[in-house]
């Protein structure tokens, strides 16, 4: 199974590492990273492999959007279906 | 595979645009519940309810986290009620207070079904039941009720429409301390169909299965943000672009409809593709026709708006879905909807363009405030007038009107929440007591002989 994390937010140092960090404590897999940088603006998509994740989906979502309050960034973690449905005939 | 640019889209639709699932359903059929007294198959129906629709709630909250789209209301369809309390209809309200505690013990916001359909005829009982419905909506909060007047195939039962009439005026009596709430949670409708998710006309209808879930659908914000990308675009391009918006909105649906089906054992219904407003800012209809053009709701120009954005919604949302039913139209009503507040408030929406307007989309006239001392006959005749509509059209039209107890022109009732509020129109005033006190049946129009 997996999901796409998405980071959005005003650019600083260690972004990527205390995502990745939190993401691997948790068991997640990274599998794909892009990010960009538009002016201040920082913006990065990660796709992950939660199969080995040992807590619900909601409940990892809820704790990543928690983690992105805490560092002063915007972060969704949702199943990729959401985007297949959406962006896909 | 899913692009960047599409994430980003989609993070964009739920943070500032309002994307949302508007409603998860769950259709229950009640017909199983009937036993020999009211007491007990309130009882059944009360157990048979909260046993169905336990975990709506928290599987909506699981999905909403999964996917991170919010999913803003949980609720629960029935059989039509007249048709389980047939055999002791002066009871029957015994049964929609049990509908409304099994509602309160689910923690829904609204359970729909304290319904009839008598759109050919009124049996004993069914007029019976149609009585008890002001008096059940005074005392429960949770439940709405629904009654079908007239169809397509049947004509429009005019002592129905009178009966609904009187019964808009003492439900709204009946809770005069609210602004008249009573007639908010009732809907008359023409042509109604069996498998709406949306409040407060939604009933669970005989020919469906037993359990089943329908998902109702919104995004006016999403609408109004694509066609704000191209201001300048001639109709023919907003049209392709309201579809392909609605297309992006209905697959959300569609795969929240579809899991939620799995988790809670129930059958996929359908989507409905309705377009429905919130008194939110930035979630309203009326402004996407202000974006493609027209001055203010209501003015000349609003009607050919509405009828291609409610068309383009349908042609992009029956493309992204396998099973589409319900209203699927773009819902005008006004109390919900800060443009169409707005437009009521200058005096720039009338009631008879909103009557025209009800022509081209779904549904009909829809959270209305009018005086209070307006007469139960003519809240009859705009009933008649909507119901022939949609007999006429082939489409389902509906009545929702609040009588404002003790209010008049340019005073306001306020619901709050979902119901928003609404500054009170005026009516025409010619009396049209005769034509209601005829009675009998408006026939089926020869377009429906079709056999």
């Amino acid at each position: 199974m997996r999901a796409v994390v998405t980071v959005t937010g005003k650019d600083s140092s260690g972004i990527i590492a205390k995502v990745s960090t939190f993401l691997s404590e948790k068991g997640a897999n990274i599998e794909d990273i892009s990010q960009t940088i538009l002016g201040e603006y920082f913006a990065m998509i990660m796709i992950v492999d939660i199969s080995a994740v040992n807590m619900k989906l909601s409940t990892l979502a809820k704790e990543c959007s928690d983690l992105g309050k805490q560092i002063g960034m915007s972060i969704y973690l949702q199943h990729e279906d959401i985007f297949n449905a959406m962006h896909n005939v | 595979m899913f692009s960047k640019h599409d994430v980003l889209e989609t993070i964009a639709m739920v943070e500032k645009e309002h994307l949302d699932i508007r409603t998860i359903t769950m259709g229950i059929s009640l017909l199983g519940c009937i036993r020999d007294t009211a007491k007990e198959t309130a009882q059944k129906v009360y157990d048979l309810v909260c046993f169905k629709a336990e975990d709506i709630v928290k599987t909506a909250s699981d999905l909403s986290g999964e996917y991170g789209i919010p999913i803003v209301n949980k609720r629960v369809s029935v059989t039509p009620v007249s048709l389980i309390s047939a055999a002791f209809p002066q009871d029957a309200p015994l049964i929609g207070k049990a509908l409304d505690e099994a509602a309160s013990t689910l923690g829904i916001d609204f359970l729909g079904g304290y319904s009839a359909l008598v759109h050919k005829s009124t049996a004993e009982y069914e007029r019976m039941f149609i009585q008890t419905i002001p008096q059940v909506l005074s005392q429960t909060q949770r439940l709405c009720a629904s009654v079908n007047v007239g169809s397509t195939k049947s004509g429009i039962n005019m002592e129905a429409v009178r009966l609904m009439g009187e019964a808009f005026k003492e439900a709204a009596f009946l809770t005069k301390d609210q602004d008249g709430i009573g007639a908010a949670k009732l809907v008359t409708f023409c042509n109604a169909v069996e498998d709406n998710p949306f409040m407060a006309g939604a009933f669970h209808g005989v020919g469906e299965g037993d359990t089943v879930i329908n998902v109702g659908v919104s995004g006016p914000g999403v609408v109004k943000h694509a066609l704000e990308q191209i201001p300048d675009a001639d109709l023919t391009e907003a049209a392709e672009m309201i579809k392909r918006t609605a297309f992006k909105i209905t697959r959300a649906g569609q795969l929240v409809a579809k899991e939620a089906a799995k988790r809670l054992n129930a059958q996929f219904g359908i989507v409905d593709l309705s377009l429905a407003p919130t008194p939110a800012m930035g979630d309203s209809v009326a402004m996407i026709l202000e974006e493609l053009g027209v001055g203010c709701v209501g003015g000349h120009g609003t009607t050919a708006a509405l009828a291609m954005l409610n068309d383009a919604v349908k042609k992009g949302g029956v493309m992204a879905s396998s099973r589409v039913g319900g209203l699927s139209g773009a819902f005008i009503p006004v109390s919900e909807d800060i443009g169409m507040i707005r437009a009521a408030e200058k005096g720039e929406i009338t009631l008879d363009k909103l009557e025209a307007m009800t022509c081209v989309c779904s549904v009909g006239l829809d959270m209305i405030a009018i005086p209070g001392d307006t007469p139960a006959t003519t809240i009859a005749a705009m009933i008649a007038d909507e119901a022939a509509i949609g007999m006429i059209n082939n489409k389902t039209t509906a009545v929702r009107i609040i009588p404002a107890p003790g209010k008049g022109v340019g005073e306001q009732v306020s619901f709050g929440g979902l119901l928003g509020r609404a500054p009170i129109m005026p009516v025409h005033t010619t009396d049209s007591s005769r034509l209601i006190q005829r009675g009998g049946l408006i026939p089926a129009p020869i377009h429906s002989f079709k056999n």
